[in-house]
């Protein structure tokens, strides 16, 4: 199949483009949540952004927080965004890190003003920006312009066998055309962490790969109160078949295809070394992953899925696939792209590539997805360790 | 022929049931990934879809071998053409 040379995109300020064009209300902590819901609730076309942190974090735990937030928003998806938190210090700062990309932000705080005088001057903001975004066009953009992140969910035998296969095998047919592509996990390459060090592009990118993954080890080995069994692999992982957690790593493996990966990203960072695979040290909960991948800039995600897992994210369009018959014939309203034809062989991983191509082209251009049309938008932030 | 299981690698000593399930004293016919090449084994349990099968007899303490790696040992023997799982293998890791 010949891939088309341009997807249909909103171009931003700052070179990329979205595929989505959301105007987002941007809680900075939990106490805001509410603020922002209201705002979202009175203007039509913004979405919130609910959830549960960013009050007495420290350290690297804040750092990872800010930069969620501030990726989040600097996401090329994200066409204009409201910052509302309870202090202005950390707002300001959120509303500075986005400025950086040039589009609209504008911050809010609550203290001195209260929650009512807050939405009312946050939803006028909201009112300007969300009709100003109504008028951006998708314009043509070059293939390079999408950011495609992964990660599988619920999986179990068929997706290591075919669905993580073929989201391998899209990766091998569009990294030429110079796509950034992203694949995370670190728990669930336990097992399979040495082969995959082994697909590091330079010795430092493996050596990266290894200290991430010893780093999270380490932090298993002493946190855990007897072994991982119960949570890897999952209850779901082991009815789909999977027995061991090495088993899932390498399933799980088989999304990257043949590729190297050039560089190894801090959770949520934005990748730096231009186009290629990069591997972002995350949890392999879904919308932690998920969130974290938007968070570094990714416009598009894949999601190989074997038992069915359901997950959505507000601002990154998530693409289902599967190759088990049993859940693209149950739970079909969460499959964008059927691969079960693999197992009877009445495919081939070729044809399935090309398909999940197709369908992540047409979800580029604008059509929804699975997720989106059943309200998925899971926005888990990962938190590092416990606040002060 | 149908394929009623698909093994990786040639070097695999289990395959993934890919129908529905497989009755017990099944002649199954297994395409391997790896090399395009057609092998047949007979069941001896029900195995349902996605769940593996011995393709050898195996003993305690050998490994299980999956996209021609090392996925966990052997902890209670197992007869070639039985359900190979939680019940009979365990991880290396943890």
């Amino acid at each position: 199949m010949e891939i088309p040379k341009s997807f249909l995109g909103y171009k931003r300020e700052n070179g990329r483009a979205g595929t989505r064009n959301h105007v987002i209300i941007l809680p900075v902590d939990d106490i805001s949540n509410a603020c922002a819901e209201a705002v979202a609730n009175n203007i039509k076309g913004t979405i919130a952004l609910p959830h549960s942190y960013g009050r007495l974090q420290f350290g690297a735990d804040l750092e990872l927080h800010f930069r969620t937030m501030i990726g989040t928003g600097s996401n090329p998806n994200v066409a204009a965004v409201i910052v509302i938190g309870i202090e202005p210090k950390w707002t300001q700062k959120i509303v500075d890190g986005i400025a950086k990309t040039g589009k609209p932000v504008e911050g809010f705080h609550i203290e001195r003003t209260g929650d009512i005088g807050t939405v009312m001057k946050a939803s006028k903001k909201a009112q300007e920006f969300s009709q100003w975004a109504s008028e951006i066009q998708r314009e043509e953009c070059p293939m390079s312009d999408l950011w495609i992140s992964v990660k599988c969910g619920e999986s179990d035998t068929t997706s290591g066998l075919a669905s993580n296969p073929t989201v391998g095998n899209l990766m091998e047919k569009m990294e030429p055309l110079g796509v950034h592509l992203c694949f995370g996990e670190t728990s669930e390459l336990t097992g399979a962490e040495e082969v995959c060090a082994t697909r590091g592009a330079t010795q430092e990118a493996s050596a990266k790969f290894m200290k991430t993954w010893n780093d999270y080890n380490d932090f298993i080995l002493k946190e855990a109160t007897d072994d991982l069994s119960e949570s890897q692999p999952t209850a779901g992982n082991i009815a789909g078949g999977l027995t061991t957690i090495e088993e899932k790593a390498f399933g799980n493996f088989q999304k990257i295809g043949n590729l190297k990966f050039i560089d190894v990203l801090e959770p949520a960072e934005e990748p730096k070394k231009g186009p290629g695979l990069y591997f972002m040290d995350t949890s392999s909960a879904a919308a932690e992953c998920i969130t974290l991948q938007a968070a570094g800039g990714f416009n598009i995600h894949l999601f190989p899925t074997g038992q069915g897992n359901i997950v959505g994210n507000p601002i990154e369009p998530v693409v289902k696939l599967t190759a088990n018959p049993l859940t693209a014939k149950s739970m079909s309203e969460h499959v964008d792209c059927d691969v079960s034809k693999l197992l009877s062989r009445e495919m081939n991983m070729s044809e399935a590539g090309d398909e999940l191509i197709k369908t992540t082209l047409r979800v580029a251009n604008g059509r929804l997805t699975c997720a989106e049309a059943l309200g998925h938008k899971e926005f888990v932030m990962t938190k590092l360790y416990r606040s002060a | 022929m149908a394929t009623d299981i698909i093994i990786h690698d040639k070097k695999d000593n289990v395959g993934v049931v890919v129908i529905e399930k497989i009755t017990p004293k099944q002649d199954c016919t297994c395409w391997i990934m790896e090399d395009d090449s057609t092998t047949n084994i007979q069941s001896i349990n029900e195995i349902p879809l996605g769940h593996k099968i011995a393709m050898i007899d195996l003993n305690e303490g050998d490994t299980i071998l999956k996209y021609g790696h090392d996925i966990g040992k052997v902890v209670k023997s197992i007869k070639k053409g039985e359900h190979v799982h939680v019940h009979n293998v365990k991880t290396k890791k943890w």
